[in-house]
């Protein structure tokens, strides 16, 4: 009887103990690769919250986040995907879906989670809720194994896009029946897409292609036009270099009319009228750029870059396209990421385990927290963006 | 240092294979460069990715030169890039021989 009423007395008080309630806009998560971890921080006083562990390879990890922002969906190089709790700071679910894969994207609903795998090639959907698998999309393209599948987006009307590495295809799963896709391929876009990245309005779907010196443009507005090819021979009068990273389009900077795209193999960051599709110009920077990133209104670029040239970070002005800072926060520059409105930025600098975080208007450092082998930074509010 | 001596009067038996081992400094360096940065696209557990696993399995039946030339000068019509600006000779050669007896730990 005693340890009833205790128990009910401990009961009545447990709800004032708990944390107060705070809601999930101001979170995000940083990936810590070594350790197949992560950090839950929010970024109103650039604070860390909690730490996850046991997540698996993170070696390319990346992640997108329920609509009511309260989940992340951690996809790891392993084939794992792991869904976590942010309040709780805790693994929801964890599954392993594949053998080797390479990213992920949410549905416009919400309500699906898509993988895209190396092994074996292709895309699997998920249930966010449960993260039982509701479709299997295997990557068949007539070749011995199915091919390796990169750049999966989400895109309006239910639907996902990628590009198959191996092939040089293009597909969509229309997902309007998720346990029966609707593909549609597109055929001949180029060789070796690496990376393929939608535009922040759903319109546009772009792959990057390691083989060529094009990129390929699909027009999801009008996807019976076909593929087509745009900024050929963008390299054509260039020394190639070896490529010590590849590039990632996605966070690809958008700045008004304007796109800002990191060349292949060279220190260069492209720029084309979205528009027309066309070239504007072209900027020289440090190095090979990996992440080219717009400021959220637009005004500034910054560009982080390959190995050997990792420590180094720069700002571009969008309007005159000159450099307006070289920054040299230390050693493996991996990822950056901007507050939702833009204020501040958060980078990892892996090989000297810590985050900083700038603010973007006098570009001076604000804060450093620590972080082991630091790599990915997603914030909340990239779950109401198309294609994150 | 006893090793040491044995593994350079080994690899002495094996010309053009010569190397001095990296300083200690240098082989955490290379073992970091490995694992993060080979790791983005051959995973940090080497077990793949858009490049192919180099675990001692994936390994098997490919010679020492032929990873060393690998290393050294990239191979044509994929990512993988040549590491010759970036590494001396003892350097790709010790990180060959790192993934053929790998440590128990990275």
């Amino acid at each position: 009887m005693k340890g009833f009423l205790l128990t009910l007395l401990l009961g009545m008080c447990l709800p004032a103990i708990a944390a107060p309630l705070r809601g999930t806009g101001d979170l995000g998560v940083v990936v810590e690769r070594a350790d197949g971890g992560l950090l839950v921080v929010e970024h109103t006083g650039d604070t860390i919250l909690s730490e996850i562990s046991g997540l698996g390879d993170l070696s390319h990890a990346s992640v997108v986040f329920s609509r009511d922002e309260r989940y992340a969906y951690v996809f790891g190089r392993d084939g794992g995907l792991t869904k976590v709790d942010l309040l709780k700071g805790k693994i929801v679910k964890r599954i392993m879906q594949a053998g080797n894969s390479i990213g992920g994207a949410i549905s416009q609903d919400g309500k699906l989670v898509a993988v895209s795998n190396y092994t074996p090639g292709g895309v699997r959907v998920f249930d966010s809720d449960t993260l039982e698998q509701v479709a299997d999309i295997p990557a068949d393209y007539g070749a011995a194994k199915p091919s390796r599948v990169v750049g999966l987006v989400d895109a309006p009307g239910q639907r996902f896009v990628f590009s198959l590495y191996d092939a040089g295809q293009i597909w969509i799963a229309d997902m309007k029946n998720p346990r029966k896709p609707v593909i549609t391929r597109f055929r001949h876009i180029g060789h070796l897409p690496y990376d393929g990245l939608i535009t922040p309005d759903g319109r546009y779907y772009i792959a990057g292609l390691f083989g060529d010196d094009n990129l390929a443009l699909l027009d999801l507005w009008h996807p019976e036009k076909g593929v087509k090819s745009i900024l050929k021979g963008y390299a054509k009068h260039d020394k190639k270099l070896p490529v010590y990273k590849m590039p990632h389009l996605e966070g690809w900077a958008i700045a008004g009319r304007q796109a800002f795209v990191p060349a292949v193999g060279e220190h260069k960051v492209l720029v084309l009228d979205t528009g027309t599709w066309k070239s504007r110009g072209e900027i020289a920077v440090h190095g090979q750029p990996v992440f080219v990133m717009a400021r959220p209104d637009g005004r500034y670029v910054w560009v982080n870059f390959a190995h050997p040239d990792n420590d180094t970070v720069q700002v571009i002005d969008t309007e005159s396209h000159k450099i307006v800072k070289t920054l040299k926060p230390g050693k493996a520059v991996l990822h950056m990421a901007f507050t939702p409105r833009g204020e501040k930025l958060w980078l990892s600098v892996r090989d000297d385990n810590r985050l900083q975080v700038y603010d973007t208007a006098t570009l001076k450092l604000l804060k450093e927290l620590p972080a082991k082998k630091p790599s990915g930074i997603f914030f909340t509010n990239r779950a109401h963006q198309t294609g994150l | 240092m006893r090793n040491r001596t044995r593994r350079l009067f080994l690899l002495a038996l094996l010309p053009g294979l010569l190397y001095a081992a990296p300083s200690t400094t240098r082989q955490a360096e290379l073992r970091n460069l490995l694992y993060q940065d080979c790791g983005a696209c051959h995973g940090i557990r080497l077990t793949g990715g858009l490049g192919p696993a180099l675990t001692v399995d994936a390994l098997q039946g490919k010679s020492r030169e032929f990873l060393i030339n690998t290393v050294r000068n990239g191979r044509s019509g994929t990512p993988m890039p040549p590491w010759k600006p970036e590494l001396s000779d003892a350097d790709i050669a010790w990180l060959v021989d790192l993934l053929l007896n790998p440590e128990k730990k990275p």
